[in-house]
């Protein structure tokens, strides 16, 4: 079976959490459901998640958080997507956040939030809904990056 | 619904201008085969030739990803700019894939003279992606110093890699043969390099030298593949291993063998896009009713099989 065109999503867990079974579990799910997974592992700045999503081409960023400091990290990364041409990418979230703040990270662009213990199949559906509406890409789309993501020292370098 | 022409000179443009973004956008559209690929894939293939193509097999396990990042450091510390393709299974029954040789890549996550792109086989077998070659010329197109291409690692059938690059390094772990395994076909047979990788473990003093000594046994004439113990974690052996890839380039350039090499990889990329387009055709005309055919025995697979192949549109 030749799957061309399959979505591709990247699976991204930014800051300092370091407890990546949930987001390994996600990763299985969804390769299994039919997609490409992309996944960068642990600590992951806003700066590289971006960067692997402009390289990888990806449909969608799953960024997943445990450790509380997602109102920062998720508009970031939603910024940093914008500023690089990207911001018609479907970036959705997983991990410990509070209902409070799912309504604020939606106003700022991220489309769903998936708390834990959710079956995968809904976060598969909700992909699968989400791809469906979309058109396929196509050669002109995307304005000019001019410099690329802004540099730092690499990944040992926090902030 | 066919693309702009002028939107796909002008992503051609772009990538020759180096904007990584349109690079990305040129290796969706040859690896999905969406419209106005074929067009892109002409305009880019006017960069063939342009970077020194370097391909890394091996089993899964030995350390492939690892040290395809190790190499990278090395040839960024001369300057060179690197292109990597990763290539992982695509699920045959889902269709899906976990791609996951960047996990390895970290160390290069911001480097703006290094793009990595992670493909899946999408049904290719071989250890590769069927449009690898586009993928190829898109990256050349970039201009990259060296392209650098990790296989699947499934075994060793995995030769195909050998018409596609310039310079192949088999890449193994200790313990994975003695000299008998060496001797087997395949992937020991298409390396211009093996990398004997975990060189910090036991065993793997022995492994390099029973290597040594199995393809001592072969022809001795033009390029002898050296055998190298290297150790993607601790750095050992990565500068000598660089070391014979820019040899390896060397000779390739100053032989008849380089030009020997560019024609099978330009004739394997040639006959890829004709069997595939043909598969393709002839496949999809195989109905329910073919099937049937066989089942009942009124017919057999070498006869259906030539109807439907010369029945084919010209």
């Amino acid at each position: 079976m030749v799957g061309r065109g399959a979505r591709r999503i990247l699976i991204a867990k930014p800051g300092l959490d370091g407890h990546d079974r949930g987001a390994k579990v996600i990763v299985r799910s969804l390769r299994d459901a039919g997609f490409e997974v992309i996944y960068t592992g642990i600590r992951q700045t806003a700066e590289m998640i971006v960067r692997t999503a402009l390289q990888e081409d990806v449909d969608a960023v799953g960024l997943s958080l445990l450790s509380g400091s997602h109102m920062t990290l998720f508009p970031k990364v939603i910024e940093l997507l914008g500023k690089n041409g990207l911001g018609s990418i479907l970036v959705f979230g997983g991990g410990i956040i509070p209902d409070e703040d799912i309504l604020r990270l939606k106003k700022r662009g991220v489309a769903e939030i998936f708390g834990p213990g959710t079956p995968t199949d809904d976060i598969v559906t909700f992909l699968r809904s989400r791809f469906d509406k979309r058109p396929p890409k196509a050669a002109g789309a995307g304005p000019r990056v001019k410099e690329g993501v802004p540099k730092k020292k690499g990944r040992n370098a926090r902030r | 619904m066919p693309a702009a022409k002028g939107s796909i000179n002008g992503l051609a443009a772009r990538v020759r201008d180096r904007d990584p973004a349109a690079l990305s956008r040129a290796l969706t559209l040859v690896t999905d085969e969406a419209p106005g690929h074929e067009e892109v894939s002409r305009a880019l293939f006017r960069a063939r030739g342009r970077s020194h193509k370097i391909g890394l097999c091996g089993p899964p396990g030995s350390g492939k990803s690892s040290l395809v990042s190790r190499l990278v450091t090395d040839f960024r510390r001369s300057a060179k700019t690197v292109g990597v393709l990763a290539v992982d299974p695509t699920s045959p029954f889902t269709g899906g894939a976990f791609l996951g040789d960047r996990l390895r890549f970290q160390e290069h996550a911001l480097d703006d003279g290094v793009f990595m792109r992670s493909l899946a086989t999408r049904g290719m077998m071989g250890g590769l992606n069927q449009n690898i070659y586009p993928a190829i010329h898109a990256l050349e197109a970039y201009g990259f110093d060296v392209i650098l291409i990790e296989t699947v690692g499934t075994g060793q059938d995995e030769v195909d890699i050998a018409d596609t690059v310039d310079t192949v390094i088999c890449v193994m772990a200790p313990y994975q043969g003695d000299e008998f395994q060496a001797m087997k076909a395949g992937m020991t047979e298409i390396a211009d390099i093996f990398a004997v990788n975990k060189a910090d473990v036991e065993g793997a003093d022995r492994t390099v030298a029973s290597l040594r000594d199995a393809l001592s046994l072969g022809p001795h004439e033009g390029w002898e593949s050296p055998v190298i113990a290297v150790s993607a974690m601790t750095g050992k052996g990565i500068a000598t291993l660089a070391g014979k890839i820019e040899d390896h380039r060397k000779c390739l350039a100053d032989t008849p063998e380089g030009a020997s090499r560019e024609k099978r990889q330009l004739r394997r990329e040639l006959s890829l896009l004709i069997s595939k387009r043909i598969y393709r055709d002839t496949l999809g005309r195989i109905t329910e009713g073919h099937i049937q055919q066989l089942l009942a025995k009124k017919s057999d697979p070498q006869t259906l099989g030539k109807i439907l192949i010369s029945s084919r549109k010209k």
